[in-house]
């Protein structure tokens, strides 16, 4: 509750407090470079963090929902065996549709390999069938019995094995941008922390006077907290519109369907996230300051 | 009640012990000057009334509760009943006068008070117009009579003094004289600590004195001649 009360009273503010204790160049200006760098890098790990985030929900959804069939077949075979299959898949339960994917189609998936000028028709190239699920899906082993005994070209791909360590990776990532904003907000604590103490042994004689006109510690220690504080809201929203700015300006940040690397960006309402990374930055250079204060003045007492 | 009190106290410093078994008791209301030789410990007596020392043994007790123990916070409200004038004048430098004198005011949350003392209290001092300038801008009496005023903008109950006539002229110092007087007949109780025999003589003339001296690490009363 006295946090709560030192809050408020910070908001409030009190000009006559914070004349109290004499500007400090060095101790203003690294609290103020601290917070706009690490909020630099806060915005470049939130948007790395969203980033993975939203990949591995995408490929995890999109490819979750879809499965290849492949049939190899000889060539006379070939229409017969695709009949077969689509009409097992049209009977399996969880199978929304399957559909075999025309001579074009395949070009184009084998274009980036092999160039446009593949005559496909020369080649014994497997065919193709998409099939999307629905539901909670098929299932796999019970369709791979069924399509060994009627379609025994056949070879079922359910995309699990491309999936698992993609969303795997993906996850990974996010971690990794979560722990960089964790330690992101420790090392701003410690800077700001180092600030502070520098601030107050450097104002020790100002404490000492305050002390003997009857000032009390929370007095003493608010005018450095607010001063502290404010000086971390505006470097961390400083560097909060640089970063953003800088993410926004990334190439490819248009790419909706990109890779990791050009899908560095916020979408959408995520924009919304940079508006928390100042007030945060305030409440750590609030705690910090708070903290190096308590236990300035209680060793200076 | 003394409002203080001073019960068996010792106070050692770099090792060696400054004095010991010092009982001290300030009646509101009474007027006490401190004598004796320099290095004796009066300074040092003095920071023990005001709280700014803790004695090695012994207590002290501010209006009857002894600050053994005492959360700061309590021993800084204690502080606001006691106005200080200190040897060496600490003001905070990059304050104007006017708001170093109104400091207590200040971290008391009433600094709104200050318009209605500040320009009487000048005045008396003698400092109206540099009522602006800082603390390093001024003269050795000047920084005094400031500190004075500042020592008494709280109306506060005891007045402590550490040699307040050192720096300024005869004069300014029967002035200041005639305010701690003032005070004390207003039933302040004053603690001053001086060399200026003729200041003692003075108050003597004028109200009840108590003159303590501090010598060989007792705390005795002074000879009549004082």
């Amino acid at each position: 509750m006295s946090a709560l009360r030192m809050a408020l009273s910070l908001l409030a503010g009190d000009v006559q407090a914070d004349r109290s204790v004499p500007p400090t160049g060095f101790t203003a200006r690294l609290t103020l470079f601290t917070a706009t760098a690490m909020a630099l890098l806060a915005v470049f790990a939130l948007a790395l963090s969203l980033a993975a985030g939203r990949l591995a929900t995408r490929w995890s959804d999109e490819l979750s929902q879809s499965a290849t069939l492949r049939i190899s077949a000889p060539a006379e075979q070939m229409d017969a065996q695709v009949a077969a299959a689509l009409e097992l898949l049209r009977t399996t339960p969880g199978v929304a549709s399957a559909r075999a994917l025309d001579s074009e189609e395949e070009q184009a998936l084998l274009t980036p390999w092999f160039g446009p000028e593949l005559p496909l028709d020369a080649l014994a190239i497997p065919r193709l069938i998409e099939v999307v699920e629905e539901g909670r899906g098929f299932d796999a082993t019970g369709l791979r019995a069924r399509l060994q005994a009627e379609v025994p070209g056949a070879v079922l791909d359910d995309h699990t094995r491309w999936r698992a360590p993609l969303v795997a990776a993906a996850g990974r990532l996010r971690g990794m941008g979560a722990l960089a904003l964790l330690l992101i907000g420790a090392a701003t604590a410690t800077m700001i922390t180092l600030a502070a103490h520098s601030a107050l042994s450097a104002n020790a004689q100002v404490i000492r006077v305050l002390r003997l006109v009857g000032a009390r510690d929370a007095y003493i220690a608010r005018a450095f907290v607010r001063r502290f504080t404010l000086r971390a809201l505006a470097g961390a929203g400083l560097g909060t519109v640089l970063g953003g700015l800088l993410v926004a300006l990334l190439p490819g940040g248009g790419d909706d369907s990109g890779s990791v690397l050009t899908g560095i960006r916020f979408a959408g309402a995520q924009w919304l996230w940079l508006l928390t990374i100042p007030p945060l930055a305030a409440v750590v250079a609030f705690g910090a300051t708070r903290l190096a204060a308590r236990r300035m003045l209680e060793r200076q007492s | 009640m003394a409002v203080i009190e001073l019960r068996d106290v010792a106070y050692s410093y770099g090792g060696g012990e400054l004095f010991s078994g010092l009982s001290l008791s300030l009646a509101p209301g009474s007027f006490h000057f401190l004598t004796g030789p320099s290095g004796a410990g009066k300074t040092t007596l003095l920071k023990l009334c005001y709280g700014d020392l803790v004695p090695t043994s012994g207590e002290v007790a501010f209006w009857g509760e002894a600050t053994t123990g005492m959360a700061r916070d309590a021993l800084a409200l204690n502080r606001r009943r006691i106005g200080v004038v200190h040897q060496d004048c600490q003001f905070l430098d990059h304050l104007p006068l006017a708001e170093n004198v109104a400091l207590p005011l200040t971290v008391a949350g009433r600094h709104h008070e200050a318009a209605a003392y500040l320009p009487d209290l000048l005045g008396w001092v003698g400092l109206t117009r540099h009522a602006e300038r800082r603390p390093p801008e001024l003269s050795g009496g000047e920084r005094q009579r400031a500190a004075l005023a500042r020592a008494v903008i709280m109306s506060p109950e005891v007045i402590i003094a550490d040699e307040p006539t050192g720096n300024i002229d005869w004069e300014m110092s029967q002035r200041l004289l005639s305010l701690l007087v003032e005070l004390n007949r207003m039933g302040k109780a004053v603690l001053i600590a001086t060399h200026d025999l003729n200041l003692i003589r003075a108050a003597k003339a004028q109200v009840s004195v108590r003159t303590l001296r501090l010598k060989d690490r007792q705390l005795i009363a002074a000879g009549a001649d004082l």
